[in-house]
């Protein structure tokens, strides 16, 4: 088998992030231990939303409702005393993908600059609602008192446990992902982002696979919303809030967009990037925000998308 | 009558948004640029004002220097950062311009911190003027209403009566050729967009009295424009009219009666929670009915 | 007398002020190539457009096969056995000439509803794909990535993906546009070689072609079909010669 170097630095990376939990013991930082795991949670929705974006050619600035539905899910269910992990994060992906479906039916016939605005405002209506419902916290979002449990398979409330479950949850994904835009339904996805006009007079209809690329991305990133609701022990509608889309958008961007390992690079520089700007300063947005700007004009292939690619006609 | 003022402030609410809608679908519809940044120069509006009417205590000098200031930083964006952005796809043109709101929001927030500012409407704006036997209603609030309704009508005989209008059209449907005939379509470009910025800047400029100037204000007006661009067709400034006040109806009406009148149906504490939920969700509601039926929006360009 | 594949009667398709397309009737019969000429801005390309789905008539209607198509969209009637190739080079230009001719395969070969299986591996789709290339010529190319292809290679891959999907009619939009002398005998040559086995619908100004190819001729002027008939009444009408073919033509 080749060694390419996309290949080897995906392997390297999955490598060190196995070892986080380690390090952090042995260095006796068990902050790192957290830190990496909502790095690997937002990897695996910045992920999700590469599927449409990357592969599928679909600006959703409204990907981040998804991480609001899956936290509020596996919230809502936790808030009735349903704890059973299987459960809730089955509801989480449940409604994702459903709402993905309500959501995509209506948008994914348009295109373009549409597109981008009604995602928009669709992510804004689900924040909106999540503000205005009292009843689960409204503005000031509510605390989950209990973590997923899942009988006595893993538990959660176990730092490292739960470290490698993140990690394990976003291999498949990384997995189920790679396998899925080589597959006929991804090629055909990719192939109306190439160009659409061609796709149909094939013979295909692009708008069925591109919703259900939509709802598959929907459906992980709730995937995310409920790890990152047991992550933070508390869920806000910030979570969905469209700037929060705006950053996992550029998080594909940065990594490198139309390819699998970009999104996880890209989540990594992002949140380590943002990180070190706010030690500097409380107004390290200032920065950060030309910082995109030049990244979109100068570096629109990403970090990941520099290295050279396996195969050419592979992708 | 509660209905009236409720209505007449839907249509404040509607004129507002299309200030910022007009100048949104413009820039769009000329230079087939999308700026998500537009809102932020809405702030910069309101901030400049109430900044303004603080130091010099006359509010009609504050809106002029207000309106001034926001076309000069609007043209400077449009030199500095938007002008690489025209032959861009769409997707770099919302990124970039996402950047260009954190910009903002956080020079704003260095500058004048990150707390809501208040500012009071002046005297002789204050009171309530009849619209109505027996109906009273705020004079600020009537003038937004007659402010928008002039800039309306003003925009529609520029773009319909004049040269820059003509050219404005021209450009809209095909930029080669009125770039061969010599028009400088650079300067119409940024001519256009300062306009756009103008329209911003006097939307943020009125709005500072009745709303909080903070951080941040300018994406809370930007969703429901957008709204009200998808409803009425993008590039189309009747479409833009025609969405505000629609969309500036259904939500303000929506607001202060979709509770009162589930609780004539469900049960009250039922009511509490719905309604306010549900009066949020209308305008997206209303949006998407639209594109089940009208993908395109009501006015389409064809574009 | 052969059948009737494509029927277009009073096809009529105006844009604004202008009428593109006015009230065109046009018949192609199996097995044969008929051939579409005029000078440009005649509306050949617009009548494409709503022969392949791309784009709804405002009146007149089209049957393929018996079947009124008129209302069916691109995808429907390329399930029919409508192909085509377009004018400006039309491919997925970041898949390879062979991933271009595979998904051609793909979409008439079962659904495409399917998660895990790599589709590169699937040879039910690579050889038929692998196959096409090689009747086009293109065997050799078959891992190159279709945006570095010559231009007269990307033609090539164009009529390999209208092929590959089966089609009872080819519909080729200029398929010589943009080539030199030596590509365009090829090309000749290769729908010439075709022309026994499947019926062609074809747009083109190299005449060469037009007359080296054609069954039967139809004349578009300002959007109107004036003329329909062999090559040698074409060249005898008088109408046409004074319109397109110039008058000192013969």
């Amino acid at each position: 088998m080749r060694a390419s170097p996309r290949a080897i630095a995906v392997g390297a990376g999955l490598v060190a992030l196995a070892l986080v939990p380690l390090a952090a013991a042995a260095l006796n930082q068990p902050f790192y231990l957290d830190y990496f795991r909502r790095i690997m949670i937002f990897a695996l929705a910045a992920l999700s939303l590469d599927l449409i974006l990357g592969y599928g050619g679909m600006v959703s600035f409204g990907h981040a409702a998804y991480l609001g539905i899956g936290a509020y899910a596996v919230g809502i269910l936790t808030h009735h005393g349903v704890h059973n992990g299987f459960v809730q994060w089955g509801v989480a992906i449940a409604a994702s993908a459903l709402v993905a479906l309500g959501i995509g039916a209506v948008s994914v016939r348009t295109s373009g600059v549409y597109f981008i605005m009604i995602t928009l405002a669709f992510t804004q209506m689900l924040y909106y609602l999540g503000i205005s419902i009292a009843q689960y916290g409204g503005d000031d979002g509510m605390r989950l008192a209990v973590r997923s449990q899942f009988g006595g398979l893993v538990d959660l409330r176990d730092g490292v446990t739960f470290y490698y479950l993140v990690l394990a949850v976003l291999v498949l994904c990384l997995l189920l992902s790679h396998r899925f835009v080589n597959a006929r339904f991804g090629m055909v996805v990719r192939a109306a982002r190439s160009n659409e006009a061609r796709a149909r007079a094939i013979g295909f209809w692009p708008y069925r696979y591109k919703l259900g690329a939509f709802v598959i991305a929907g459906a992980m990133c709730g995937v995310a919303g409920a790890l990152l609701v047991n992550h933070t022990d508390y869920l806000t509608p910030e979570f969905m809030h469209w700037t929060r889309s705006g950053e996992i958008m550029f998080m594909v961007i940065l990594g490198g967009m139309g390819t699998l390992a970009g999104p996880v690079v890209g989540a990594v520089v992002l949140l380590l990037l943002e990180d070190v700007l706010s030690g500097w300063t409380a107004h390290w947005q200032i920065i950060l925000g030309p910082f995109l700007v030049l990244v979109v004009l100068f570096a629109k292939r990403g970090l990941f998308g520099l290295l050279p690619r396996d195969d050419p006609s592979h992708g | 009558m509660l209905v009236l003022e409720q209505a007449l402030n839907g249509l404040q609410y509607g004129v507002m948004l299309f200030l910022m809608a007009a100048g949104l679908t413009l820039v769009f519809g000329i230079m087939n640029l999308v700026n998500l940044a537009h809102g932020s120069l809405y702030m910069v509006g309101a901030y400049l004002a109430t900044t303004f009417y603080a130091w010099t205590g006359s509010f009609l000098l504050a809106v002029v220097l207000a309106l001034l200031g926001t076309l000069v930083v609007g043209v400077l964006v449009e030199l500095i950062a938007l002008r690489t952005l025209y032959e861009r796809d769409h997707l770099d043109q919302v990124l970039a311009t996402f950047g260009l709101i954190l910009f903002f929001n956080e020079l704003i927030a260095i500058v004048w911190g990150r707390a809501a500012l208040y500012t009071s409407v002046p005297t002789w704006l204050s009171g309530h003027v009849l619209v109505l036997p027996g109906v009273p209603y705020p004079v600020y609030r009537a003038l937004i209403i007659v402010v928008g309704l002039l800039v309306a009508a003003l925009l529609w005989a520029l773009v319909t009566r004049t040269r820059v209008g003509m050219l404005i059209r021209a450009g809209a449907s095909n930029r080669a050729m009125v770039g061969a005939l010599g028009v400088n379509v650079r300067l119409l470009y940024t001519v256009v967009f300062g306009l756009g910025a103008a329209l911003a800047g006097l939307a943020g400029l009125l709005a500072g009295p009745i709303y909080a100037v903070q951080p941040g204000m300018g994406e809370q007006i930007l969703i429901p424009v957008f709204v009200v661009i998808v409803i009425g067709g993008i590039g189309s400034i009747r479409g833009a009219f025609v969405g505000a006040v629609v969309v500036g109806m259904v939500d303000t009406l929506g607001r202060a009666f979709l509770k009162p009148l589930l609780a004539t149906v469900l049960r009250p504490s039922a009511a509490e929670s719905a309604g306010p939920a549900l009066a949020s969700m209308l305008m997206y509601l209303l949006m998407a009915a639209v594109l089940a039926f009208r993908p395109q929006g009501l006015f389409p360009t064809g574009r | 007398m052969a059948d009737v594949l494509l029927e277009v009667r009073g096809l009529t398709k105006v844009f604004g002020g202008l009428i593109a397309t006015n009230r065109v009737d046009l018949d192609v019969l199996t097995g044969e190539t008929h051939a579409v000429i005029g000078p440009n801005g005649a509306g050949k390309t617009t009548l494409i457009a709503q022969l392949a789905g791309e784009r709804s008539p405002d009146a007149g209607t089209i049957r393929f096969g018996g079947r009124d198509v008129t209302a069916l969209p691109a995808p429907a009637r390329s399930r029919l056995g409508l192909a085509r190739s377009f004018q400006i080079t039309s491919v997925f230009r970041e898949f390879s000439a062979l991933d271009n001719v595979a998904l051609a395969v793909q979409a008439h070969a079962g659904h495409s509803f399917r998660f895990w299986r790599p589709a590169r591996r699937e040879q039910a789709l690579r050889e038929p794909a692998r196959a096409m290339l090689d009747t086009v010529g293109l065997g050799e190319r078959a891992d190159v990535v279709a945006g570095t292809l010559a231009h007269g290679e990307q033609r090539q891959l164009e009529i390999a993906m209208a092929l590959a999907t089966g089609p009872r009619l080819l519909l080729l939009d200029e398929p010589m546009a943009g080539m030199g002398p030596d590509e365009s005998q090829r090309m000749i040559r290769f729908l010439d070689a075709l022309k026994s086995r499947h019926t062609m619908l074809l747009v083109e100004h190299d005449m060469d072609a037009v007359w080296a190819l054609a069954d039967r001729i139809s004349v578009m002027l300002y959007g109107r079909l004036i003329a329909t008939g062999t090559p040698e009444e074409i060249r005898a009408n008088a109408e046409v010669r004074r319109a397109y073919l110039g008058e000192d033509f013969d």
